[in-house]
């Protein structure tokens, strides 16, 4: 039972007290020490990430892992078909497992139980009216979502949107940031079995609600984002409340980490686990918070700047390691970078209009209407034919909370688009949760689908 | 001596019709109960129709409209808003249902919160099936009652389609407060309280399209069915439509065959 | 981005490394992109990968259009990104409809680039287009068995007719 003993001896956790006290933001944020911890030997599966899928699906379970041949005669695989109703998927997401005891062989998502044809039915909509369409793809990130279409039409456009909206686009981008990552935190807490996470995650989320709701009139789906800027002027007392929010809510996160960092079930469950290295998630396609953790410096509000963000002040968190706990870490203190932009935005706030001046794309202000009339031709043509767009392609990438969020647009001239298409992070990120996962446990497998942070919404568009 | 009482319950039946001799019936039945005369099938029959259904009855309801467990079915956005009804601002808990089971086994309740794609629909079929009677059907959003704004061939237009819906829950994704009070209109019906429809507020009965008593067409629903069809029928054909083509305007509702109710769960659908 | 002189420069190379790979080129809203032969298009992202002054090794993001009524009628768009310049180029393949019962092929990238290939999968169930060697190719998002290629632009939207008054009597038992 040799390897028995070697799996044990893998099992214990390497000291690294370095990661336990709270660092500068953009330092490395995990001690050097993690590489011993368990699932890191070759018995575990590692060499599998090496090999191609096709060698992978075709050849037996015990040749692709290379298990002792004296484990066949003692255990035999199971498939467990997990979801697509289940409390621990994130949405509607059905795996297949292959489980050898409790040892996760080989992983096989099956999703598209959300999909609902979201890209194919913008086709059939002005450009205006795609908006609340492309919305809904990644329900946790909608203002996300929106600025990647509004942001590849006015590209296409050549429309330049005034300074004001581009800083009330990224407070509000910004808060649905720290949203997605409170919800994010609030339900993988839940998974792991912090429950009382999940209650002040989402008391926390209705705050930024609450503002949301303040500025834009819906708590979710906001449609706020127009073609050359923004929908309306935030009203008189948001700024207000929005620093006091800024001011108050850093405390909450030290709150959140005083409940999970020093717990020593939730670091015993999220160190070292779910490792995968820099190049093998950049061969995958992998961007967003789980490449950060694993050490690629790569995030398009710096390294691409768009809107106003390079105004900004603000840090990126890396990881070293890339497992379960520094991806808890880096989006921690994504949410700390989150509150300083909104603090520098909401301070620099320029004053002006909040959408375009160009008639023929920008609805005129109704005040207008009754007074002039191109005002109300114009009107009248945008909604109901809408502004046409030339014939065109564009992809336009920005930084969402799970990763790169491209939006594809064609476009033949007329106005509707001819083909919409979203590069959807979680869509490509969970081809990693494969090798995430073999090798490992299956209380592991959930785990790694919490820090992964899927949301089916974008997966199945 | 022997005192000779005449065995009057014979000869009355005990669901009578005529209203009047109602009560003179239940009079009856009452002086044979308190006398002790009253045995075997008729004395059950009693105990249930006094005691069981207004009591009873009444005491089971109440249990079960305040201990729902919801089987959250979490689709898409509107799963988001159904957890924070979970969260302490909008709390589900007040209410008594805070125990969201994963299991369809031990759940009352299926709140379908987002959109039902195709290859979601037999598994959501499937689902509801495994729960366990007596069960409610809670549909979130305007795209689990209709479709939403996803008119398209992925989405089913509407968890009608496949499943018994008690309560449609408007709006996209609805506001926890609104969830909050879809849930407590269920909660009235599941109490066999009828009163919620806005036909008993504005005194609208006579407007459905169905008869109210099963098997009968009222007059005034056939009075109003033949006019509609006069107004119909003298507006001409329709314009949409392609000219001389004739229309099949619907007559009234024909003499529909008794479907055996169920008096708790059709009490409160009175839309 | 490379710009359009940096285009033609690329464009020149990879003629002479891999002769008619490139059948076009275009640059329009600061973007690049190259219209590539689908025969060779796993030489031309290898070459895009390899070669020294290029180092596109990050494939953002694969999807097909369907540029009905134009001809060629599909497309294929890998979206490649230089991670250290930060600079992304588009190369595209277009497909003939081979028309009837035939479906449009094309090589699979998905043993050199493993991020294609959840999104092969997609771009074969929504257009129809056969990625030759593919381990795994059937449908993802749609059931599996599922008829019709949905986001081709001649397939139907789907959905039921919204009811309005003046339109009561053409979906007659509507209320039923």
């Amino acid at each position: 039972m040799s390897d028995v003993e070697e799996r044990l001896r893998d099992d214990e956790p390497a000291e690294d007290e370095s990661s336990r006290t709270s660092r500068p933001s953009g330092a490395p944020l995990n001690g050097a020490g993690n590489e011993n911890t368990r699932g890191s030997s070759p018995a575990h599966g590692r060499d599998i990430v090496a090999r191609s899928s096709a060698e992978v699906i075709g050849t037996s379970v015990i040749e692709r892992t290379g298990a002792d041949e004296s484990l066949e005669m003692e255990q035999e695989l199971m498939t467990v078909n997990l979801g697509p109703h289940h409390p621990a998927t994130h949405g509607v997401l059905r795996l297949l497992v292959s489980l050898q005891g409790e040892t996760v062989i080989d992983l096989k998502p099956i999703m598209g139980y959300v999909h609902t044809g979201i890209e194919k039915n913008c086709e059939d909509k002005s450009y205006w009216k795609a908006i609340p369409f492309v919305e809904r793809m990644d329900y946790l990130s909608y203002f996300f979502n929106m600025q990647a279409f509004v942001g590849c039409v006015e590209k296409m456009l050549d429309l330049e949107i005034p300074p004001r909206a581009k800083y009330l686009r990224v407070i509000h981008m910004e808060l649905n940031r720290l949203h997605s990552h409170l919800v994010w935190l609030g339900t993988s807490a839940l998974d792991l079995g912090a429950m009382s996470m999940f209650f002040y995650c989402f008391r926390d989320r209705d705050r930024i609600l609450d503002l949301f709701e303040m500025s834009t009139g819906q708590r979710m789906h906001t449609r706020y984002f127009q073609v050359g800027g923004v929908f309306e002027d935030i009203p008189v007392g948001f700024e207000r409340k929005v620093k006091a929010f800024t001011q108050e809510f850093p405390t909450r996160i030290d709150q959140f980490e005083a409940l999970l960092t020093k717990n020593e079930i939730f670091l015993q469950r999220t160190k070292g686990v779910g490792i995968v290295d820099r190049e093998r998630l950049k061969q995958l396609g992998v961007t967003g918070p789980l490449l950060r953790a694993a050490g690629e410096p790569w995030d398009l509000r710096k390294v691409d700047p768009y809107l106003a963000y390079e105004d900004f002040d603000f840090d990126i968190p890396i990881g070293t390691v890339g497992d379960g706990w520094d991806r808890f870490r880096c989006r921690i203190q994504e949410m700390r970078e989150s509150v300083r932009i909104i603090e520098q935005a909401i301070d620099g706030l320029p004053e002006g209009p909040v959408l375009a001046d160009d008639r023929k794309i920008v609805l005129p202000p109704r005040h207008e209407l009754s007074t002039s009339m191109e005002a109300l031709i114009h009107h009248f043509k945008l909604v109901t034919e809408g502004f046409r767009v030339p014939p065109g392609e564009c992809y336009y990438p920005i930084e969402s909370p799970r990763g790169e969020l491209g939006c594809f647009i064609l476009a033949d001239g007329s106005a509707k688009p001819a083909r919409v298409h979203f590069r959807d992070p979680s869509f490509v990120n969970l081809q990693s949760l494969r090798d995430m996962c073999v090798g490992e446990y299956i209380a592991d497998m959930i785990q790694n689908l919490a820090m992964l942070d899927p949301i089916l919404g974008g997966i199945d568009r | 001596m022997e005192v000779k009482r005449e065995k009057i319950r014979a000869s009355l039946p005990l669901d009578e019709p005529d209203p009047n001799k109602a009560l003179h019936v239940r009079q009856v039945r009452a002086r044979d109960l308190l006398r002790g005369d009253i045995e075997g099938v008729d004395l059950e029959k009693v105990v249930e129709e006094a005691v069981l259904t207004t009591r009873l009855d009444k005491v089971l309801n109440w249990g079960r409209a305040n201990a729902v467990f919801p089987a959250t079915f979490g689709l898409a956005c509107c799963a988001i808003e159904m957890m924070s009804v979970v969260s302490p601002r909008y709390d589900i808990a007040r209410f008594g249902a805070e125990a969201m089971r994963a299991s369809p086994r031990q759940a009352d309740m299926l709140i379908l919160s987002g959109r039902v794609s195709i290859k979601m629909a037999p598994v959501v079929r499937r689902l509801y099936d495994q729960m366990l009677e007596p069960k409610w059907v809670v549909s979130m959003g305007a795209c689990s009652s209709s479709g939403g704004m996803f008119s398209n061939y992925a989405v089913v237009q509407g968890a009608d389609k496949f499943l018994p819906v008690d309560i449609h829950v408007p709006g996209c994704p609805p506001r926890p407060e609104a969830l909050l009070y879809g849930f407590n209109k269920l909660q009235r019906m599941i109490r066999g309280n009828p009163d919620i429809g806005w036909r008993t507020r504005y005194s609208a009965h006579g407007t459905e399209e169905w008869a109210r008593d099963l098997g009968k067409v009222t007059d005034e629903a056939r009075d109003a069915y033949a006019a509609a069809r006069d107004i119909a029928e003298a507006a001409g054909p329709p314009v949409s439509g392609s000219p001389g083509t004739p229309v099949d305007v619907p007559g009234p509702p024909q003499e529909r065959v008794a479907v055996p109710s169920k008096p708790e769960r059709d009490a409160g659908r009175f839309i | 981005m490379p710009d359009a002189p940096g285009l033609e420069l690329i464009r020149a190379d990879l003629n002479e490394a891999h002769p008619d790979a490139i059948t076009g080129s275009y640059f329009e809203y600061g973007q690049a992109c190259l219209i590539c032969d689908p025969a060779k298009i796993r030489d031309v992202l290898a070459w895009l990968r390899d070669t020294p002054g290029q180092e596109y090794t990050f494939l953002a993001s694969v999807h097909g259009v369907d540029y009905l009524p134009a001809e060629p009628r599909f497309g294929v768009h890998y979206e490649l990104l230089n991670m250290a310049r930060v600079e992304r180029i588009r190369v595209r393949a277009d497909l003939d409809d081979p028309g009837h019962d035939k479906l449009p092929e094309i090589p699979t990238v998905s043993d050199e680039w493993p991020t294609a290939d959840h999104q092969e999968r997609e771009v074969y169930d929504f257009f129809g287009i056969v990625f030759t060697g593919h381990p795994d190719l059937r449908r993802i998002l749609m059931p599996e068995d599922y008829v019709g290629w949905p986001q081709r632009r001649d397939f139907p939207m789907g959905g039921e007719p919204v009811i309005f008054t003046n339109t009561e009597r053409d979906v007659p038992g509507w209320y039923a």
